[in-house]
C-alpha cells in the first residue's frame, strides 16, 4: 500500500497548481463572478494543457489524454481547491458524450460532442415514462420510420432540465414485435419543434427541475440513431454506467460531510453550540465512519481500475452508499436546524423569522430522496448487489416479464 | 497511489484461510469454545509455525519485521476463521515490549514470543471501563498492586504487560508473587478473559511505556477492527450460503426478494469498511499523525456495523439461527467481544471527535 501519489504525480500536481494560480479566477480578481466568456476561455486553456475533456479525442475538441485515474483525481482535487470550473455540469457531458464516443457514428460525434463539452448545447434524458420507471424496458413511446424520418409519439416523465434542453436523448420503441429489450432504439431529438410539449412538474421542494414531455408526431432524421435499430437498450446501459459512477462519487460524500460538520459548528441549541452536544458528536463521528469508508473504497476502485483489474462487488455499491450517507446527513441537518426546520425553503419572505442562512439544508433534506430514486432506486441497487455481487437468483417477476 | 494489498499479502491471507479450514473447522472451533480453557495448544503451535504470532517483531529477535497492516490482515483472516486463542493479547504484548522495552527486556522476551513458545498478554482494562492509558490507576514502582480486568488468557501467559498510572507499562512474569488470576465468564468463549489481582507483585517498568502505550492501544484497535471485518465477511458468507440451501414455499429462500435485500444490505454495511482498517493499519506505520484517529474510527465503525450484521445473520437463518448449535452464534459472540473490548463504539467516536478538534 502506498498512498503517496509518487514523484511524477506530485510534479504534475505542481504544474496544475501553477496553471490554476495563473488562470483562475480570471485576472486574479476574487471579488466578482467570472463572465461566461472568461469561463469558456479558461476551459479551453485548461483543455489545451490536457487538464479537461481528457477522454475526448482531439478531433472532437478534447485533449485526448491516456486514461489515468490518478491524474484525474489530482485534477479534481486541485480544481476543487481553487474553486475552478471543470466540465460544464449536466447530463450531456456526464452521459451523452461518453455514450456517443462509445457507440456513435463519426458524424454524430463531430456534430454533438464539441458543443456539448463546451456547454453550448444542453441535453435532457428521455427514458422514464408514466408506466415505465424501474421496469424501464417496458417503455411504450413509439417511433416509426416514415421515409427519412422517425416519427415519435408518446410521453416521457421526470425529464430533468427539459425546459432548457436543446436536444433529448431518448429511448423509443421502434420494433413493437421484438421481445421487450430488443425493441428499443436510442434516438437523438431536437427539442425545438412542434409536437414537443414540455410541462414542468412541481417537486416537493417547491422547485421545478423535472418535467413531463408529451411527444406528438415529433420528428427526427433517420440517422439520428445511436447504435442500430433495436440496440437502444444496450446503448443506454453504457450511459447508465456513467451515471452510476458520477452519482456514486465518494468525493460528494466527503463534501457533504464537510458541510454538515460546518453546520454543527455554526448552529446552536439552548445556547450551546451543537458541536458540543455529545449526541451530535456521536452521530457526526458515526457518519464520518461511513464517509471515510466510502472514500477509501473509492481509492481501492481507482487502484484496481488503473491496473485494469475488476474492483468487484464494491463498485456496485457506490450509489447505495451515497444514498445511505445522504440520508444520514440530511436527517442530522434537520436536527441541527432546530426551529429553522419549520421554514419553507423556497420562501423569500422574512416576516416573523430572521432569514435563515441554512435553508438550503431543508431543500437538501428533501433532495436526498430524489437522489435515492433517480437513476435506479435503492431497491434496484439492492437487486444488482444481490444478483451480480452475491450470486443470488434474479427476481422471478422480472424474469417473467423479460 | 496504490490502495490495495500486495500479492504476498493476499497469499498470506489465503494460507491462513486454508490453515483454518484444515486445522480448525467449525466442529473443532466448537470443541475449543466449549472446553475448560479455550486454548488449543496444537492450533497455537500451527499458527506459530506459520509465523503468525511474531510477524511484526524485528528480525533480530526472530520475527518477520513486518508492519501492522500485515498483522491486521492476519487478524482479519483469523476473524474469518473464528480462530480461538490468545493471538490478540500475545501480539500486543510483543508489540509493547518491542516499542517500549529496554534492549535487555527485548532480548529476554521477544525471541520466545516470536516463536510462540512463550505466550504473552496485555492487561489494559480496569473496573468501570478504564481501558485508555489516561484512565489507568494502578500505582507501580518496583511492585504493583491493584486489579486489572478483561485480560486475555492471563492464566497461560508467561508474561503480562500491565498498563499503570500515568499511562506507563510494566512487565509481570508468570509465577510472580501476589498474583491472583480469576477467570471471567466471557461471552466469547473463543477468546477467554481473566481478572488479575496484583498484591505487592514484583514488576519491571518498560522504559518507554508512557510514551508508547497509546501506540499499543491504537494497534489493538486496528486488530479488533480487522478481526471484526473478517467476522463480518464470514457472517455474510454463511447467510448467503444458507439462503441457497434452505427451502420454503417450494424454493430456496434466496428467491425471496426480501431475503436478497437483507443480504445486500449486510454486504453494503460491511464491504466499504474494509478500507477503514486498511488505512488505519497503514497509517500506524506511515502516517503517524493520523493513526490514532484512524484507529479509533475504524474500530468504532466496523465493530458496530458487524454487530448488526451478526444480528441480521441470526434473523436470516430463522429458528436455527437462534440455537447454540448454529455456527452463527460463534461469530455473533466474537462480534460482541470485538465491539466491547477496549471500549464501545461511542467511546471511540467521542475520542475521534476530540482528536478532530470538534
Ligand atoms: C429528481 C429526479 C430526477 C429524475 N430525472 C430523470 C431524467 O432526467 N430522465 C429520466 O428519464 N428519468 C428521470 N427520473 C426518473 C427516475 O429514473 C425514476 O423515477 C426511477 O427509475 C424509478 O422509477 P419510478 O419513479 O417509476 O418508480 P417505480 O419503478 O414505480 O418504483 C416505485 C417503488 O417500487 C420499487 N420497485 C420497483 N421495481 C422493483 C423491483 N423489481 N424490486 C424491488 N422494488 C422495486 C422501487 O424501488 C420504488 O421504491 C428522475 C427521478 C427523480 C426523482
Amino acid at each position: 500500500m502506498d498512498l503517496s501519489y509518487g514523484k511524477e504525480y506530485e510534479e504534475f500536481r505542481e504544474e496544475v497548481r501553477d496553471f490554476l494560480g495563473a488562470n483562475w479566477p480570471p485576472g486574479g480578481d476574487k471579488d466578482r463572478y467570472p463572465t461566461k466568456e472568461e469561463t469558456c476561455q479558461f476551459r479551453d486553456d485548461a483543455t489545451a494543457k490536457g487538464y479537461l475533456r481528457r477522454s475526448i479525442p482531439k478531433q472532437y475538441g478534447g485533449s485526448e489524454q491516456p486514461p489515468d485515474e490518478i491524474r484525474g483525481a489530482i485534477l479534481r482535487e486541485e480544481f476543487t481547491r481553487a474553486r475552478a470550473p471543470m466540465d460544464p455540469p449536466g447530463i450531456g457531458t456526464m452521459m451523452l458524450v461518453p455514450t456517443l464516443l462509445d457507440r456513435g457514428e463519426a458524424w454524430q460525434k463531430e456534430k454533438f460532442v464539441p458543443p456539448t463539452t463546451r456547454g453550448d448545447i444542453n441535453w435532457c434524458q428521455g427514458y422514464s415514462e408514466p408506466g415505465s420507471g424501474s421496469d424501464l424496458a417496458s417503455l411504450k413511446t413509439r417511433g416509426e420510420l416514415v421515409g427519412d424520418e422517425w416519427v415519435i409519439n408518446g410521453q416521457k416523465i421526470w425529464t430533468s432540465g427539459a425546459t432548457n434542453a436543446d436536444y433529448m436523448f431518448c429511448l423509443v420503441r421502434t420494433e413493437p414485435d421484438a421481445p421487450k429489450h430488443a425493441g428499443i432504439s436510442y434516438l437523438l431529438i431536437d427539442m425545438n419543434q412542434e409536437g414537443m410539449d414540455v410541462r414542468p412538474l412541481k417537486q416537493m421542494t417547491g422547485g421545478s427541475d423535472f418535467n413531463e414531455v408529451f411527444l406528438t408526431d415529433v420528428r427526427t432524421p433517420k440517422d439520428w440513431i445511436v447504435g442500430k435499430r433495436g440496440e437502444g437498450w444496450l446503448v443506454s446501459r453504457t450511459t447508465l454506467k456513467h451515471e452510476r459512477n458520477s452519482i456514486g462519487a465518494a468525493a460528494q460524500s466527503s463534501a457533504m460531510f464537510q458541510g454538515i460538520l460546518h453546520l454543527a459548528k455554526s448552529t446552536s441549541s439552548g445556547g450551546r453550540p451543537n458541536i458540543e452536544d455529545p449526541s451530535i458528536r456521536q452521530r457526526l463521528a458515526e457518519i464520518e465512519g461511513y464517509v471515510r469508508a466510502h472514500e477509501y473504497s473509492g481509492y481501492r476502485q481507482m487502484t484496481r481500475n488503473a491496473r485494469n483489474e475488476d474492483p468487484g462487488i464494491i463498485q456496485m455499491m457506490n450509489k447505495l452508499n451515497s444514498t445511505n450517507i445522504s440520508h444520514m446527513v440530511s436527517k442530522l441537518a434537520l436536527d441541527l436546524l432546530g426551529d429553522d426546520g419549520l421554514l419553507d425553503p423556497t420562501s423569500t419572505s422574512r416576516a416573523g423569522y430572521r432569514p435563515s442562512d441554512n435553508r438550503s439544508w431543508i431543500t437538501q433534506y428533501m433532495y436526498s430522496l430524489g437522489i435515492a430514486v433517480a437513476g435506479g432506486t435503492a431497491n434496484i441497487q439492492r437487486n444488482v448487489i444481490g444478483e451480480r455481487g452475491l450470486g443470488l437468483p434474479r427476481d422471478s417477476a422480472a424474469n417473467r416479464s423479460a | 497511489m496504490n490502495f490495495d494489498i500486495s500479492e504476498e499479502q493476499e497469499l498470506l491471507q489465503d494460507t491462513i484461510r486454508q490453515f483454518m479450514a484444515n486445522e480448525c473447522p467449525t466442529t473443532h472451533l466448537r470443541e475449543v469454545f466449549e472446553s475448560e480453557t479455550g486454548f488449543d495448544a496444537t492450533l497455537w503451535k500451527g499458527m506459530a509455525e506459520l509465523g503468525l504470532v511474531g510477524l511484526h517483531l524485528d528480525d533480530e529477535y526472530g520475527g518477520a519485521g513486518l508492519e501492522i497492516i500485515d498483522l491486521a490482515l492476519v487478524a482479519e483472516s483469523l476473524g474469518y476463521g473464528g480462530a480461538p486463542g490468545p493471538f490478540l493479547g500475545h501480539v500486543l504484548a510483543g508489540l509493547a515490549i518491542q516499542l517500549a522495552g529496554s534492549d535487555a527486556q527485548k532480548q529476554t522476551w521477544l525471541p520466545s514470543l516470536a516463536t510462540g513458545d512463550a505466550i504473552g498478554t496485555v492487561a489494559l482494562g480496569e473496573v468501570g471501563g478504564g481501558w485508555q492509558p489516561e484512565e489507568w490507576t494502578l500505582a507501580a514502582g518496583s511492585t504493583l498492586s491493584g486489579v486489572k480486568l478483561n485480560v486475555p488468557y492471563a492464566s497461560i501467559a508467561e508474561v503480562i504487560v500491565v498498563g499503570v498510572e500515568g499511562g506507563g507499562l510494566v512487565l509481570v512474569e508468570k509465577g510472580a508473587s501476589g498474583v491472583e488470576i480469576q477467570p471471567i465468564e466471557g461471552v466469547d468463549r473463543a477468546r477467554r478473559i481473566d481478572a488479575v489481582t496484583f498484591e505487592s507483585t514484583p514488576c519491571e517498568a518498560l522504559p518507554e511505556g508512557a510514551a508508547q502505550s497509546g501506540r499499543v492501544r491504537d494497534a489493538a484497535l486496528v486488530l479488533l477492527a480487522a478481526d471484526a471485518f473478517g467476522s463480518g465477511s464470514r457472517l455474510v458468507d454463511m447467510s448467503v450460503a444458507y439462503a441457497k440451501t434452505r427451502e420454503q414455499f417450494g424454493v430456496t429462500i434466496e428467491h425471496f426478494q426480501a431475503v436478497k435485500h437483507q443480504l445486500a444490505n449486510m454486504a453494503v454495511e460491511l464491504e466499504p469498511s474494509r478500507g477503514l482498517f486498511w488505512y488505519a493499519a497503514h497509517a500506524f506505520d506511515h502516517v503517524q499523525d493520523e493513526s490514532q484517529r484512524a484507529a479509533a474510527l475504524a474500530k468504532a465503525h466496523i465493530s458496530d456495523r458487524v454487530m448488526q450484521i451478526a444480528r441480521d445473520s441470526v434473523e436470516a437463518h430463522g429458528g436455527i439461527g437462534f440455537t447454540w448449535e448454529c455456527d452463527v452464534q460463534l461469530w455473533f459472540k466474537r462480534s460482541m467481544f470485538n465491539r466491547a473490548f477496549l471500549g464501545t463504539p461511542s467511546v471511540h467516536r467521542e475520542r475521534a471527535a476530540q482528536m478532530g478538534g470538534w
